[in-house]
């Protein structure tokens, strides 16, 4: 308790940075799964492979590599100085993107499609269909397992220690100086990752029971 | 679905299709040639750089790393699958003070970053007095526990989704709890979840590159201390290229194993109806699965 409440200081700063790291990373992946979960969902061949080679091309590496290549590589294209927290979020964005993308396109396909039949019979334009129609139920749908992809990023974030972020995986070598047992500092690391989790974890039943259809 | 969503295209719808298909193309094209031309203007395609390739020794020694990450991903693959089946025995036992604690540890090694787990077996116990930690060790048993609690949680669920029938039938012919568990339920269960066991399995593998952080001398480590060579103007790029080439081949490889698993599942007779159910809900809702989707 002593490791905890003396240094307490460390532990609010790393675990700030996480959360700030979980939730732009986050909105950043949101975005970017939409758009290609949709791509791979749309008319355009073109669209649908590049979203494919995409999605399996990144979701067959290694974060620790996209971290690495953002870390070590970038700085050597002379782009342009961007901060480690930055990169750091760049790739856990563009990894988590391609969760965000297949539980979208699961998300189109478990609206029976009688649904998109029906509206199309009454005459409702694409648009129409996808935003009153699909949309609402495929939203839904996707929820809880969004909610997953989003606390298996949340864990993702300690990465970024082992790349120069000041985040809640790098507390353990900052309190090693002040001369703190290391097992002591990385169970509280462990107990506040598991609170954090557990608190998504409840968010997710409360939006599943909330949003649940009946079918 | 997609196919309700829209009329199958005819001569204009076909036209914009095609002006679209250009202009993604176009798009990614820039893209890349962006990427490469910057490459190509920092040097990173130099032959100083790429010097460094061409030692047999170094290649020796690409060799080695590859074997590391391949043994811890082996010896990990196989623990956190016998992990996996204790545990989800375990969840599924009828006792509640069996039930209960399983529940807890599975959760508990859920939750928690497979990279802080290493953490706390390479830098926490060392201290304590233990002194067989070395890394090779903590990436072991942060992946064992971590996948293996995943993998319960799949056994579980490939048990749960057989009809009831299966079991009772199993219990009238005089089977015993055991029997009807190793015997019925657990053979039809892991079969009908084995695409989603082999892509926890690449989640395995993909998760040994978590090793460089807590200097495991695996294929990053290597890139790392190849990419710093100032004898060679520190070729970190084509490092990562190299190194991270061969991550990408492994993982897909494996990732291809499990779709070509999958499809003769599906194709194959008798494979149980509730099973696709599940495996799909299960690979949602865990997010972690790195399976190749059509």
């Amino acid at each position: 308790m002593d490791t905890l409440l003396n240094n307490l200081d460390l532990f609010v700063v790393g675990f700030k940075n996480t959360l700030i790291l979980f939730v732009i990373s986050a909105f950043f992946a949101l975005i970017i799964g939409s758009v290609v979960g949709a791509m791979r969902v749309s008319p355009v061949p073109a669209m649908r492979a590049v979203g494919t080679v995409y999605v399996n091309l990144i979701r067959n590496t290694p974060l620790t590599l996209l971290m690495f290549f953002f870390a070590f590589g970038y700085p050597k294209l002379n782009l342009g100085h961007v901060s480690y927290p930055t990169l750091a979020i760049i790739a856990l964005s563009i990894y988590t993107a391609t969760y965000v993308a297949e539980v979208v396109r699961s998300g189109f396909n478990t609206v029976p499609k009688g649904q998109a039949e029906a509206a199309r019979a009454i005459g409702l334009p694409f648009g129409q269909t996808m935003s009153l129609v699909i949309m609402p139920q495929a939203f839904r749908a996707v929820i809880p397992p969004l909610m997953s992809v989003l606390i298996a990023l949340l864990k993702n974030t300690t990465i970024a220690a082992g790349f120069s972020v000041a985040e809640a995986g790098a507390i353990r070598a900052n309190l090693s100086e002040r001369g703190e047992p290391a097992i002591i500092v990385l169970l509280w690391v462990a107990f506040f990752f598991v609170v954090l989790v557990a608190l998504l974890s409840l968010l997710q039943a409360y939006l599943e029971r909330r949003w649940r259809v009946l079918r | 679905m997609s196919d309700a969503l829209y009329d199958v295209p005819g001569p204009r719808a076909n036209a914009r299709n095609r002006i679209l298909s250009v202009i993604t193309i176009l798009v990614v094209a820039a893209i890349l040639a962006f990427i490469i031309v910057r490459f190509a203007q920092t040097g990173q395609f130099s032959a100083q750089k790429w010097q460094i390739f061409t030692f047999p020794l170094v290649w020796e020694n690409v060799a080695q790393a590859t074997g590391a990450t391949l043994g811890a991903f082996a010896l990990a693959g196989v623990l956190s699958l016998a992990l996996g089946l204790i545990l989800s025995v375990g969840r599924l036992s009828e006792h509640a003070w069996v039930r209960i604690p399983v529940t807890l540890f599975i959760e508990l090694f859920r939750a928690i970053p497979v990279l802080i787990l290493m953490m706390i077996m390479y830098y926490g116990l060392p201290p304590l007095g233990v002194d067989f930690v070395t890394p090779f060790v903590a990436v072991v048993t942060g992946l064992t526990l971590y996948n293996g609690s995943v993998l319960a949680e799949v056994f579980r669920s490939g048990v749960e989704s057989l009809p009831t029938g299966q079991r009772e039938a199993a219990y009238a012919i005089g089977l015993r709890k055991s029997g009807v568990l190793t015997l019925i339920l657990y053979p039809q269960a892991i079969r009908a979840m084995m695409p989603v066991i082999i892509s926890q399995l690449v989640v395995v593998l993909k998760d040994t590159a978590l090793g460089f952080i807590v200097t495991f001398h695996e294929l990053l480590y290597l890139a790392k201390f190849y990419g710093s060579q100032f004898t060679y103007d520190a070729p970190i790029i084509p490092a990562t290229l190299v190194f991270g080439a061969i991550y990408v081949v492994l993982c897909l490889i494996l990732s291809g194993f499990a779709k070509w698993v999958e499809v003769r599942l599906r194709r194959g007779p008798g494979a149980p109806k509730g099973a696709d159910i599940a495996r799909t809900r299960l690979e949602a809702a865990d997010g972690v699965a790195a399976r190749v989707l059509d």
